[in-house]
């Protein structure tokens, strides 16, 4: 196992490195530049501006300057937002958006798994056509639409809880945009549960389980949700990337400070720094939450060994 | 048009010293104040910087008028009030003395003196400051601030100098009447030269800022929030209402909207436009609209064929229904422009365009007419691009302008949107052929909007070249006479009227959402608001 983590290490280095070189040239050859603004700067104005940040450098000299900074875990200045750096731009937001993310991922975990069990096991009764005609609805209603919705109900109408904000992260600023996350994987969670859990329930090992006389509950829990839980595990690891490293939508409707907003501005303002450290981050991630998905897949099922 | 109380007036004749009235929250007799008096304010976007020497947008300008005071101010209805300077003189509009307020603070209780402008001002024209804004000090013709820029010179040598504490002298480098009015642009507040240089880049943080303004800077959250709260060393301070002002930065305006509804913001930063009615419907006390210094033109790449025929342009300006658009495809109380100088410039009275008199009827008329005589018809139509930056609203107005273009012409234009930097470098490149542009103020005077078609300015991205036009705004700039330069400006205008390098489409207005209970909210043109003003009501 730890020679397998090893190895999974080494290949992470050169995927990372592809990952960087890609995104820094292609941001580089996006039209206009962090500075390109409206107001068009003189000549002599623009100059002093790059010089600053050492864009008058050739871009090949700049490509080293950020990978040796990099190697030093400094991502560079923000070229937007230019009182902060973008190590500290995103050490404020991942939280953020880490909590949010995990929050709605454990819930829609939780709540996943067991509704599509549940429907599995009263597979063709009205509640697995309820349950299951419920996650067709939360598949095909898309955030913007969700979220926005939510805000009328309970802001705007009802005034229970805030329409947006963070405040540190207060609960009650959690509620609705943990639930206009979550609906999505819940829906999609339950509807692979529930195939799987079918799939395993009609095996020949479930069988002689009955037989022996096993109550329904033993035989769930100890027998069918081991295996029927796998195809959930393979979806889940790059979902959780995904959902920790913030929705642009979910974080614009709800004006939360996290990863996503940082993203789509820094993309819009060719921010190049920024780009490519939030680039890095998810890359980095989502390499090492796949890493994570196989060594579950092997303490999950013991047929599979590294 | 009574508000135009004219700031040249002021500024032209202040060779006297003014002592004149300074602007603070002002709360009617009989009102009943809120027991809480803290302010939430949409804020558009995260600003870029709270370091007036780097900004250049006005979600950065609108926190900083909170926290910084320049020499001048501008009051409510976008005239030129004393701030840090108490009064200034100047005999020939080339040397300006300004005497500072006495008693002015900064944050941590030191004197505001004229060594800060000093120090700001050439810090703003350093090239190490890399100021986005340093043209501005260009533009103003502060001695030396060019050659500085370019490097020529020390940044020492900038014509800005503190005679002694209470005493600022700026030298430019020729007269420029409206000179003390381009002075409450945000890029000329001073800083705090001790913790600017205790702190570095990082001065702007919460806990190292010192500011000057009614508020300063409590705490900052990038994405989130910005909590500003009472400076209680600020000169006056005890008209000051409002305790905390917060600024959001809400990119969405459908979720700021939803804010705005759920009571939890105050002030939007604008509205969407499609919820406009209904929202005029269901809260009319709380849409408001107010004129903004700015026009929505369309731009004509004039070194581009066809587009270099004047006949070409003229027909396709013609065309456009500029009442339709304003009323209908808009309809926020947008005015229809036929002038590039939005009429509520300060000490601007736009001169009647002949072709602006007509029915739209007879306008097509003339259009097609000059269109037939540049040689496009039915059977040779004239094609082109219109290219406009992503946007709902650019959007509208392009479908409705190319159908006008269609329906009355015959011409087929091909809609291309770009995203926002992509678009910009298209047109600073020259890569289009009719281009969607909008141009707001920096001040509040005509050649704020004019220069910017003089052929040597670098946003005139479609290279209108014209030497009389040229020639007429340098006079403009010479002149000590205020009615010579009115004058010199509706001529530009005329010129422009024949020249036609731009369609002139509407004038925008600043419309918004405000709680009744918000008072002071000010009618100032260049949508220059200071929380100081505000108070909120008892509700």
């Amino acid at each position: 196992m730890t020679k397998f983590i090893f190895k999974r290490l080494l290949e992470a280095i050169p995927t990372l490195l592809v990952l960087i070189t890609v995104s820094f040239f292609l941001m580089r050859f996006a039209p206009g530049n962090p500075f390109s603004s409206e107001r068009s700067l003189p000549p002599k104005v623009k100059a002093n501006i790059e010089a600053k940040y050492g864009l008058d450098k050739p871009v090949i000299e700049q490509y080293f300057n950020y990978l040796k900074h990099l190697v030093q875990g400094d991502l560079g200045p923000s070229f937007k937002y230019k009182d902060y750096s973008v190590n500290e731009l995103v050490a404020q937001a991942l939280p953020v958006s880490a909590k949010i993310g995990a929050t709605a991922f454990v819930l829609a975990v939780f709540f996943g798994v067991s509704l599509g069990t549940l429907a599995a096991l009263k597979q063709n009764t009205w509640l697995d056509y309820f349950l299951m005609s419920g996650a067709m609805v939360g598949v095909v209603i898309p955030s913007f639409v969700l979220a926005p919705v939510l805000v009328l109900i309970f802001s705007i109408g009802l005034k229970w809880l805030p329409a947006g904000g963070w405040n540190g992260g207060a609960v009650q600023f959690m509620v609705l945009p943990v639930i206009g996350m979550m609906m999505h994987y819940i829906s999609s969670i339950a509807r692979i549960m529930r195939g799987s859990m079918i799939e395993v329930m009609g095996s020949n090992f479930i069988r002689t389980a009955r037989a022996k006389g096993l109550s329904m509950s033993y035989i769930v829990i100890h027998h069918a949700l081991r295996p029927a839980i796998l195809p959930v595990v393979s979806y889940l690891g790059p979902a959780f990337v995904g959902i920790i490293t913030g929705s642009v939508v979910i974080e614009t409707i709800f004006g939360l400070p996290g990863i996503g907003q940082l993203f789509v501005n820094g993309a819009l303002n060719r921010d190049y720094s920024m780009v490519l450290g939030l680039t890095i981050l998810v890359g980095a991630l989502t390499i090492t939450f796949n890493a994570i998905v196989d060594i579950l897949y092997a303490v999950i099922d013991p047929k599979i060994r590294y | 048009m009574k508000r135009k109380l004219s700031l040249i007036s002021l500024s032209v004749l202040a060779t006297c010293a003014l002592n004149a009235q300074v602007f603070a929250a002002e709360v009617p007799a009989g009102v009943e104040l809120a027991a809480v008096q803290e302010l939430v304010k949409g804020n558009g976007a995260e600003v870029a910087t709270l370091d007036p020497h780097k900004t250049e947008g006005v979600p950065e300008a609108n926190v900083l008028r909170d926290l910084f005071e320049g020499l001048v101010t501008s009051g409510p209805n976008g005239e030129t009030l004393p701030a840090a300077a108490e009064s200034w003189e100047t005999t020939d509009n080339k040397v300006y003395t300004f005497h500072m307020r006495q008693g002015a603070k900064w944050s941590n209780g030191d004197p505001v003196t004229a060594h800060d402008f000093e120090y700001a001002f050439k810090r703003a024209v350093n090239p190490e400051t890399a100021s986005p804004y340093a043209w501005y000090f260009e533009k103003a013709t502060i001695k030396n601030a060019k050659a500085i820029i370019n490097g020529t010179t020390a940044t020492e040598q900038l014509a800005v100098t503190a005679k002694d504490d209470n005493t600022l002298v700026i030298e430019l480098d020729k007269p420029l009447p409206y000179f003390v009015s381009m002075l409450y642009h945000t890029s000329t507040n001073p800083v705090h030269k001790a913790s600017v240089e205790k702190f570095g880049d990082k001065w702007t943080r919460p806990g190292n800022m010192v500011s000057n303004g009614a508020y300063k800077l409590d705490t900052w959250t990038v994405n989130e929030r910005i909590v500003l709260s009472r400076n209680e060393q600020y000169w006056d301070n005890a008209s000051t209402v409002i305790n905390k002002v917060s600024y959001l930065p809400l990119q969405s305006q459908n979720a700021e909207m939803n804010r705005f509804l759920a009571d939890e913001i105050h002030m939007t930063y604008e509205m969407p436009i499609e919820h406009f009615k209904r929202l005029k419907k269901e809260y009319p006390e709380s849409v408001k609209v107010t004129g903004y210094v700015g026009t929505y033109y369309y731009q004509f790449n004039t070194k581009q064929k066809p587009f270099d025929d004047v006949r070409v342009r003229t027909a396709l300006s013609y065309t456009i229904n500029r009442e339709a658009i304003a009323n209908f495809v808009l309809g926020q109380g947008q005015t229809p422009a036929y002038s590039f100088t939005p009429e509520i410039v300060d000490g601007f009275e736009p001169a009647p365009q002949e072709w602006a008199g007509l029915s739209q009827k007879e306008r097509v008329a003339k259009a097609k007419a000059l269109l037939a005589e540049a040689g496009y018809n039915k059977d040779n139509p004239l094609k082109f691009d219109l290219l406009y930056n992503t946007s709902e609203n650019h959007k509208k107005i392009a479908i409705a302008v190319s159908s006008m273009w269609k329906k009355g012409l015959g011409v087929e234009a091909k809609l291309e949107n770009q995203e926002w930097k992509t678009y910009l470098d298209s047109k600073k490149q020259g890569n289009f052929s009719v281009a969607r542009a909008g141009w707001i103020a920096d001040y509040n005077e005509a050649s704020s909007m004019l220069s910017l078609l003089e052929s040597d300015n670098g946003n005139n991205d479609g290279k209108y070249n014209s030497p009389a036009y040229d020639k007429l705004m340098a006079d403009s700039r010479i002149t000590t006479d205020p009615a010579k330069r009115a004058n010199d400006y509706q001529q530009a205008e005329a010129i422009l009227s024949k020249d036609m390098p731009v369609a002139p489409i509407y004038q925008y207005v600043t419309a918004r959402l405000v709680k009744p209970y918000l008072g002071g909210y000010p009618n100032n043109p260049l949508d220059n608001l200071y929380s100081k003003d505000m108070y909120l009501i008892k509700h």
